[in-house]
């Protein structure tokens, strides 16, 4: 299953749409609600990067009965510095970010903390692209 | 403790979710940093905050949390009720800062995260 998403720059009004509808078909396919939470905490980090720190981009979730994957994907202005935006505590955010309860520099950090898997493609004047790795097999592992 | 006695301690009022107010809920957290709330590995959770926009909700929403208690009587938008409903959230708000309700809340047994 492929379904992808707009997520518009600035719209702070809608963030989390996008994440909210995939948890919604995550749910009706019966994926394991903690992998499920992983999931869209993830996601929803980075769909709110997204809106605060992009100029739009979108949003590609690819669902298989052992994995999921979801690509999100801005079109600018990328992350200079990975290994720093990575560091928790550190942000760009603007006070409108932060009015919205994001920008103390935690996203990016609990990102690589949900996900099974993280690339991230980036850099200064460049598209930024998040491939998160999300496998089942983990959650059946930790099963007591 | 119930939402019920959590209503009763805070001197709240119930904006919406009135129908699960006999829900148990053990852990409390207070925050206006939503990311914070998202590092949260459970979900029985109270979130207690003075953040009130389409952002708590969503991530309560994320989270899993099915309670909110708004300190210093913020007011939740039309927008921010139809959502929480739609995702059986109760809100609560209440008159008192988020020290004094999380401080009353802890007395009366609801317990920190971590
Ligand atoms: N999609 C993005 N495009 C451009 N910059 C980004 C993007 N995502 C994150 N960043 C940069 O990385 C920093 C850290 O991101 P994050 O850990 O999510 O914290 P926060 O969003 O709270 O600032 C941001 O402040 C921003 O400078
Ligand atoms: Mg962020």
């Amino acid at each position: 299953m492929h379904i992808s998403y707009q997520v518009q720059a600035g719209d702070f009004s809608n963030a989390g749409n996008v994440s909210s509808n995939i948890k919604k078909i995550l749910k009706q396919l019966n994926f394991h609600p903690s992998l499920i939470k992983r999931i869209i905490i993830a996601l929803y980090e980075a769909e709110v990067n997204v809106v605060a720190h992009s100029y739009g981009g979108e949003v590609v979730c690819n669902i298989a009965p052992d994995t999921v994957i979801i690509v999100v994907t801005d079109t600018g202005p990328g992350i200079p510095d990975l290994s720093l935006a990575m560091t928790e505590g550190w942000s760009t955010a603007t006070a409108e970010v932060r009015e919205m309860g994001f920008g103390a520099g935690m996203g990016l950090a609990n990102i690589r903390k949900n996900a099974d898997e993280l690339t991230i493609d980036t850099g200064a004047n460049q598209p930024t692209s998040i491939t998160m790795h999300f496998s089942v097999s983990t959650e059946v592992k930790n099963e007591p | 403790m119930t939402l019920h006695e959590v209503v009763e301690v805070v001197q709240g009022t119930v904006i919406c979710g009135r129908e699960n107010l006999s829900r148990e809920i053990h852990l409390g957290f207070a925050s206006d940093l939503m990311s914070d709330v998202l590092t949260l590995l459970a979900d029985d959770i109270l979130l207690i905050t003075g953040l009130s926009n389409n952002q708590a909700i969503r991530t309560a929403e994320m989270s899993d949390i099915l309670q909110i208690l708004f300190v210093r009587n913020k007011q939740p938008t039309k927008t921010m009720i139809d959502l929480a409903i739609e995702h059986e959230i109760t809100i609560i708000t209440t008159p008192y800062s988020m020290f004094r309700a999380s401080g009353l809340l802890f007395n009366h047994g609801l317990k920190p995260v971590y």
